[in-house]
This record gives structure tokens, sequence and C-alpha cells, in this order.
């Protein structure tokens, strides 16, 4: 995306703001029920350290459970791979999980697990399906000819791995990463909901329900805003990374001619 | 080009005796599991040195053919022999495709055999480069896959099969996917290559003048059952390294004896 592409967007959402603002102050509504701009933004200054201390909590739960589900999807999906019996065995139970809502099983985990643990793995849960998903498909993508030249040559079943499939599930890989970290700060969000004033944590999402008991709609608003942009900026990350590793070869990554 | 050709030719060496089997595929047959007979009792022998095609329409099982001959694809009957006891370990496979590795740059993906072979290190580096050389992408080791023409791709994918130093050649319609100009190119730097190389090649080809302009036999098939209709025998004849044999009445008298065994071959298909 480059620069002239940004104009669009930033000029809807400087629109939408600035309507907000003046909404707020033409009609007086009061910040309970709806804080203007500049307060959300006033808030925030003022109860940074707060905020972001809690901030740094979810997106620290967030990233832990990216990389487990990284780990067990990707080992999931060679599995699969390797054994058609294992992937007719345990692929639908892993459509339970993800069908399952995680708000209503967060609950559970949390008599099983103690409270920071039971959000990592509600995180967890809901990042890892599209990481297995998507890399089981690019594992069995590799190009048909390509493997009739390594079984030509009698690369055994782990070279193959190596040198054709993973590279073919790169790609899949990537786009399944980038879905699963909008998921994955989702997940950690519900666990902390649910987990409530039972947790300890101090996470944003148990600030706006902490917020919330106090009447102070602003601050909720601010916790809001933060959790929005780590969202936006878990895509851009992700995005970016799924660009610098394909961008030599991946159609998707390469500059339009 | 036409320098390659006039030197190829100059140094024009007798041809091995093109008698002595390489390998001996009997009474092949098979079948697949959405019950489509590919092949019917296919019986014929590749001889050492020869350039052999195979001329059928698409769907006459000339692909499973190869994959059979390969060791890629188990016939359901027949056998195949090889006089050595086993397919060459240099075998080199073209396919319909370029099929290079996206991911990987030109020098990268014509070293892959030998990387599957566990050949590495400075011999692999020099066998490389001359493979490169062989098809004029010298140049062109770090390019992508995506950067290259139809024509280019095929040339690495070429490359790839040659640099197994290969007693086999196998090839499945390689240059049915390009244009004429670039075909009628690679055409000849294949013969020169064969003539140079001394290899056998097998080529899979649904172009009868394809087949009339490079092979030394040709097994002409019908299909529906895919089965070996005629053969059609040509001296490997000298005028075909002249840049005029394309227009020749030789050439010509060739492609009409291989048109014509062709629909023999699809008359034989309607009475059955």
């Amino acid at each position: 995306m480059n620069r002239r592409d940004l104009i669009a967007p930033a000029l809807a959402l400087t629109l939408l703001i600035a309507a907000w603002e003046i909404a707020v102050r033409f009609f007086v509504i009061p910040p309970q029920i709806l804080p203007a701009p500049s307060l959300i933004l006033q808030t925030l200054a003022a109860d940074a350290r707060l905020l972001f201390g809690s901030l740094l909590v979810t997106l620290r739960i967030t990233f832990a459970a990216l990389l487990v589900a990284t780990i067990a999807g990707v080992a999931l999906a060679i599995l699969f791979a390797a054994s058609r019996f294992a992937e007719r065995a345990l692929f639908p139970l892993a459509v339970i999980f993800q069908v399952t809502p995680i708000i209503a099983i967060a609950p559970l985990l949390l008599i099983y697990l103690e409270p920071t643990s039971a959000v990592l793995a509600c995180a967890t849960l809901v990042a890892f399906f599209p990481i297995l998903s998507n890399t089981a498909l690019g594992l069995a993508s590799a190009d048909r000819q390509l493997r009739d030249l390594f079984a030509l040559y009698d690369a055994g079943w782990w070279k193959t791995l190596l040198h054709l499939r993973l590279p073919t599930a790169l790609p899949y890989f990537l786009g399944g990463l980038r879905i699963a970290g909008g998921l994955a700060l989702i997940g950690a969000i519900v666990g902390e909901i649910a987990a409530g004033s039972g947790g300890a944590g101090s996470g944003l999402a148990w600030r706006i329900m902490e917020a919330g008991h106090r009447v102070n709609i602003p601050r909720m608003y601010a916790a809001l805003v933060l959790i929005a942009l780590a969202g936006v900026a878990i895509f851009v990350l992700l995005s970016w990374l799924q660009r610098i590793a394909l961008r030599r070869w991946h159609t998707s990554a390469m500059a339009a001619e | 080009m036409t320098s390659k050709r006039a030197k190829t030719s100059a140094r024009q060496k007798p041809r091995p005796a093109q008698s002595a089997p390489l390998a001996e595929l009997r009474n092949i047959g098979k079948t697949f599991e959405s019950g489509v007979t590919a092949l019917h009792d296919v019986s014929f022998s590749i001889r050492r040195g020869e350039f052999l095609s195979l001329l059928g329409a698409s769907g006459c099982g000339k692909t499973s053919l190869l994959r059979i001959i390969a060791g890629l694809l188990a016939p359901d009957t027949g056998s195949m022999r090889w006089q050595s006891g086993s397919r060459p370990r240099e075998t080199g496979f073209v396919f319909q495709e370029p099929a290079l590795m996206p991911w990987a740059d030109v020098s990268t993906n014509v070293r892959l055999p030998l990387r599957l072979l566990g050949i590495d290190g400075h011999t692999a580096e020099l066998r490389t480069r001359e493979a490169l050389a062989l098809v004029g992408l010298e140049k062109f080791s770090g390019t992508y896959p995506h950067e290259l023409s139809g024509g280019m791709k095929m040339r690495a994918s070429l490359a790839r099969a040659l640099i197994v130093k290969p007693k086999l050649l196998l090839m499945d319609e390689p240059f049915a996917a390009l244009d004429e100009i670039s075909r009628f190119k690679l055409n000849d730097e294949l013969l020169a290559l064969w003539q140079q190389l001394d290899c056998t090649v097998v080529f899979v080809t649904h172009s009868v003048f394809e087949a009339a302009y490079l092979s030394t036999r040709t097994l002409v098939m019908s299909q529906r059952p895919g089965t070996i209709a005629e053969e059609i025998r040509f001296l490997p004849a000298t005028e075909r390294f002249d840049p005029q044999y394309r227009t020749s009445a030789s050439f010509a008298a060739r492609a009409r004896k291989l048109s014509e065994a062709l629909v023999r071959a699809q008359a034989l298909e309607r009475m059955q």
C-alpha cells in the first residue's frame, strides 16, 4: 500500500472523528453517555501508565498464544501430511474446537487452569485453527510434477517435506498467521472478560470491565481505542512479515508491474 | 543458433549401435481407479542411443506410459525390464510444464536433482554452471522463475534434466505450451544436445511435425485404450542438422508418413 492508497481511509476516519466531536459539543452530550474524541484522548494521556501497562499484559498473552498456536498448528499439520489416518482421526476434533464459541469454553478453562493460563489457552485455541488448516492445505498443495521429480531421484519423505512441501506451504501458513493474529487478540480479550474480577490479571479487557463498574465511560473508550489500535498493529505487522518473506517469488507479495 | 548447428553437424559422430536394447516393456496395461483403461497390452523396447517419440492424441496414455518407464507409476499388468537391472540413476525428466520451484532462483532449481542425489559442493557448483551453459542460461542463474519467459523457463527445466548427465532423458510434451518460434528453436537445440550428450531420449508429443523433426523412431499410438498402432523408423538423417531441413522435401515426406499412420491408428479405433 503506498501513500496515495492511505488518503481515502485517512479522510474517512478524520471526518468520522470530526463529526463525533462536533455532535457531542453541539448536542451537549454528557461524557457518561458519549465522551468526545478529545476527552478520550485526554483520558488516554491521563491514565497512560495504567492503560499501557494493561495493553502490555494483553499483548504479551496475545503473542505467547500466537507462538504456541504456530508451533502446535504447524506440528499437527506436518503430522496430518505424514499420516492420512492421523488427519482423519484428529481433524474433526480440531473443527469441534473451532466451531464451539470460545466464550462458552472459557468458564470451563477457568475451572481447570489458573487465570493467566486460562486466558492464554483461550487465545491459543482460537488462533490455532487457521494456522493448522492453512498449513495443512499448503503442505498438500505441492506441484504434482515436482513431486514426481522428487520421487524420480528417490528423495525420501523428509527431504520432500523440507525442500518441497514446506516451501510450498509458506504462503498458506503466512495467510493463516495473519488471520490468527487478530483472533489471538480476540481470544485474549474474551478470556480476560470471562476471568473477570476473579482473575488477578490486569489486561485491557479487565480495565474496560472495571471502568464500566465505576461508570468511567471515557476510560472504557480509551481502553477500547487501545485494543483496536493493537489489533490494527498486529495485522500490519503480520502483513509486513508476509510481504517480506514472499516478495522474491510469490504473486501476492510482488509489486504490480 | 545457426552457427551452433553447423558446428554440431561438422563433428557429426556415428551414433552408437542403435540395436542394443536399454529396456523392454512387455504387455503393459494400466487401468485407473476411475475405470478408465489408459494402456492396454503395450510392448516395445527402448534402444540405446535412439530418439524415440511416442506420438498420439491427448488421452491416449502417453504420459502414463512415460511415468511407467520412469518408475513413477506401477503398471497393472505386464513388465518392464531394464538391461542393466534397473532404470539408470542418471535419468532426466522434462515435464509438460516447466515445474520450477517458484521460491528458488534458476541455479537452485537446476541444481535440485544433485541435491536430492546427495551431490554437493564444488562438483555441484561446476555441473550447475555446465548445465546452464548447455541451454544458454549462464547469465540467469540468480533469476527467479517468474522473471523468465515461457521459453526460458523450459530451458531451465531442460537444464535441470541435463544436470544429472542423463543416460535416459524422458520428455513429456515439453514444448507444447510454447509459441512455434520458440518451439522450433528448442527443437534444434534439443537435437544438438542429444547428438552431443549421447543419451537415449523418449519424447512424448502430439505433434506430427515435432516427431518427424526429432525422432529416429516413432511409435504411433491409438487411444481408448491406449496402445501402439504402428512403428515408424527413420534413418538418422544427417540433413536434420541442416538449417534448411525444416523446409525440405525429406522432412515433408516424414511428416506425411506419420500423418498417414495417425489416420490409420484412428481408423483402427473406430473399428473397435
